[in-house]
């Protein structure tokens, strides 16, 4: 039994997060396991982890999207911008949810259009989706920048408070997009068309084009997924900042290829589990909060995620030869 | 003389930068100046010295990140040695410290990837975080702006100085000569020698250039050392000419000297690119970095000009390729 979880990288991850939630319950057993703390840290992962999503599906494809957080600043700002435009001029109640349901529209409209634009350049022009996506990264920061000025964007109306702190049945709102998020992923890479086609493609392209797949298209589809999935994540860090700016969570880029890798998600394409990245996703949490309690600085977390990346790839590589 | 092949990347960016500068000299007279000059050359000389080993390790079919943190490493961590232990260490030394310390980090990549075969980007990534981690951790936070004399002596050597007719001053430092050195001896490594040959096989196609003999592992670890080497040097460098020494300075940069290497044509798939591509690659991101504003432009629009020069850079060979491709089959 004990085996068969150690052979899997799903496997010898949830064994890893279970670890560190026990080291870090042990280190600081009041403070770790208070309700106050397991809630932040349920309002404060769902941001990154849906950027890790995003990463692990165009992963998947033997890709890598370097413009989600880019994508999500810039629909982010878009729909500030939008907000704060139309903000107290429509009727409703003053809270601003009509104008709010707009601008989210909007915003995944814009995330739709990034992701797309994404798709075009790998499926249609052939780029190398790093620097496709490493040059569009650099467009949508960019206008987010020449938008503002540089500058924050404030007065949003009150009614976009909910969707990053609000509470859902007690639950927290960003837990709940996440986790439906990752439910429908999930299904979709494992129970349709398109979640086979994505990981043949990835598994082995030339083969996928063999077999008469519309690889364009398949390819077209994932990186527009990605968009939207960074848009929605723009969402809930404007949401929690309540405000909208061009450079906000620029280190979450580098955390959430960090995420998608460490879940096991194979970089060369073709296999990857939703629950791998699930996993990652709640040890980097369990760690960088439980080393938030401990006192010991951004700087040495930083450190410490680079081991645990390195590390963990060490460990796949041993297992993977013990096997072959 | 041989006909121009408008279809390289070299020629595009040349052309790109021949028709900037004409539009920015016909908005601003002044451009086309020494001082402009100088300015460009100066800025090109830590971001040249990074395009270099960041274009050796794409020919080789990798990609390294992390050398950024590698050169902030080496830069305060030689700063603050010399300050506690040697402050009167001249200059060659010190410089010959920080190499060696980007050299041994450089080695932690080589271990990593030539021989534990670990993805390069996933490898890189992850040392990045280290390197910076370890440095803020436990070397130090706190910028030095009161460099050791030997690093101070350094910055005052200059190779050019002169007066504007405006009465300003304008100067080239000494420190371009590492560039050129540094351009000099990779080539040579390159062009000349069987390791240098090497490179290019592994990144062409490594299983080939196994069988005809090429130690890969060899190499690969040779080339992120060699890299590493580099960045410690650019960072010292990069200190001495700042004239601080700022632990947070140089990383996110890296993405920026890839973009320019990438722009001088060498492939991300391996065993193609120049050293004539990669100096107008650099050329061009700091023409863009610094000029952008006199050809009307205004300067919160520089992101998406590089991310248009890269995509465009990268989009035509890559859609060429591509209908070849469609053409043969």
């Amino acid at each position: 039994m004990m085996g068969r979880i150690l052979q899997s990288t799903e496997g010898r991850l949830a064994i890893i997060t279970l670890v560190v939630f026990i080291t870090m319950s042990i280190l600081a057993p009041e403070r770790f396991l208070s309700p106050a703390n397991l809630t932040s840290m349920a309002f404060q992962f769902p941001e990154f982890a849906i950027l890790a999503l995003a990463v692990a599906v165009a992963m998947l494809t033997g890709g890598i999207d370097l413009s989600v957080v880019g994508a999500a600043n810039l629909s982010a700002v878009v729909a500030a911008l939008f907000m704060s435009q139309f903000a107290g001029t429509v009727a409703d109640g003053g809270t601003g949810t009509g104008i709010l349901l707009a601008a989210i529209a909007l915003s995944l409209a814009v995330g739709l259009v990034t992701g797309l634009f994404n798709g075009i350049l790998v499926a249609t022009f052939g780029l190398p989706p790093i620097l496709a996506t490493l040059g569009t990264g650099l467009i949508y920061t960019g206008l987010a920048i020449a938008m503002t000025g540089g500058s924050a964007v404030m007065g949003l109306p009150p009614a976009v408070a909910w969707v990053g702190n609000g509470t859902l049945l007690d639950i927290p709102v960003p837990l709940v997009i996440f986790s439906a998020l990752a439910i429908a992923l999930g299904w979709v890479l494992k129970r349709t068309a398109f979640g086979l086609k994505t990981r043949m493609f990835g598994a082995n392209p030339l083969a996928a084009r063999y077999a008469a797949m519309d690889t364009g298209r398949v390819l077209l589809k994932v990186y527009a997924l990605c968009g939207v999935l960074s848009a929605i994540a723009g969402l809930i860090v404007m949401s929690r900042a309540n405000s909208a700016k061009a450079d906000y969570g620029s280190s979450y880029l580098l955390l959430a290829v960090l995420i998608a890798v460490l879940g096991g998600v194979n970089p060369y394409g073709g296999y990857g589990r939703i629950v791998g990245v699930v996993l990652a996703v709640l040890s980097m949490q369990f760690l960088s909060s439980g080393l938030n309690l401990l006192q010991v600085t951004n700087f040495a977390r930083e450190m410490i995620w680079g081991v645990l990346l390195i590390g963990v790839m060490l460990i796949n590589l041993l297992t993977f030869r013990r096997k072959s | 003389m041989k006909s121009i092949d408008w279809a390289r990347n070299e020629t595009l960016v040349f052309v790109v930068i021949v028709a900037f500068c004409a539009l920015a000299a016909i908005s601003d007279p002044n451009f086309l100046s020494i001082p402009t000059l100088t300015d460009l050359m100066r800025n090109s000389i830590v971001l040249g010295i990074f395009a270099v080993g960041a274009m050796v390790v794409l020919v080789s079919g990798g990609i390294d990140v992390s050398f950024t943190a590698v050169a902030a490493f080496a830069m305060y961590a030689t700063t603050v040695l010399l300050r506690d232990l040697a402050p009167d260490l001249p200059w060659p030394l010190a410089f010959a410290i920080a190499t060696m310390i980007g050299a041994v980090l450089g080695s932690i990549n080589g271990v990593l990837i030539a021989f534990c075969g670990l993805p390069t980007l996933i490898v890189t990534l992850g040392t990045l975080s280290v390197f910076r981690g370890s440095l803020l951790t436990f070397v130090g936070t706190l910028q030095i702006s009161n460099l050791p004399p030997g690093m101070r002596d350094f910055s005052r050597w200059m190779m050019v100085r002169g007066t504007n007719s405006d009465g300003s001053f304008y100067s080239l430092p000494w420190a371009f000569a590492a560039l050129v050195i540094i351009v000099a001896a990779t080539w040579f490594i390159l062009n000349r020698t069987m390791l240098g040959r090497a490179i290019y096989a592994i990144g062409g196609a490594p299983e080939s250039a196994r069988r005809i003999g090429i130690n890969v592992r060899r190499t690969q670890f040779f080339i992120y050392v060699f890299v590493g080497a580099l960045a410690g040097l650019a960072g010292i460098i990069h200190a001495s000419m700042a004239r601080i020494s700022n632990p947070f300075d140089l990383v996110g940069l890296e993405l920026s000297v890839i973009a320019a290497v990438v722009l001088g044509g060498a492939r991300l798939t391996g065993g193609v690119g120049t050293l004539t591509g990669t100096l107008l690659g650099v050329a061009l991101i700091v023409l863009v970095r610094n000029s952008l504003i006199v050809i009307g432009i205004p300067s919160t629009w520089q992101s998406v000009a590089i991310g248009v020069l890269i995509i465009v850079g990268t989009g035509l060979p890559a859609w060429q390729a591509k209908r070849a491709e469609a053409r043969e089959t």
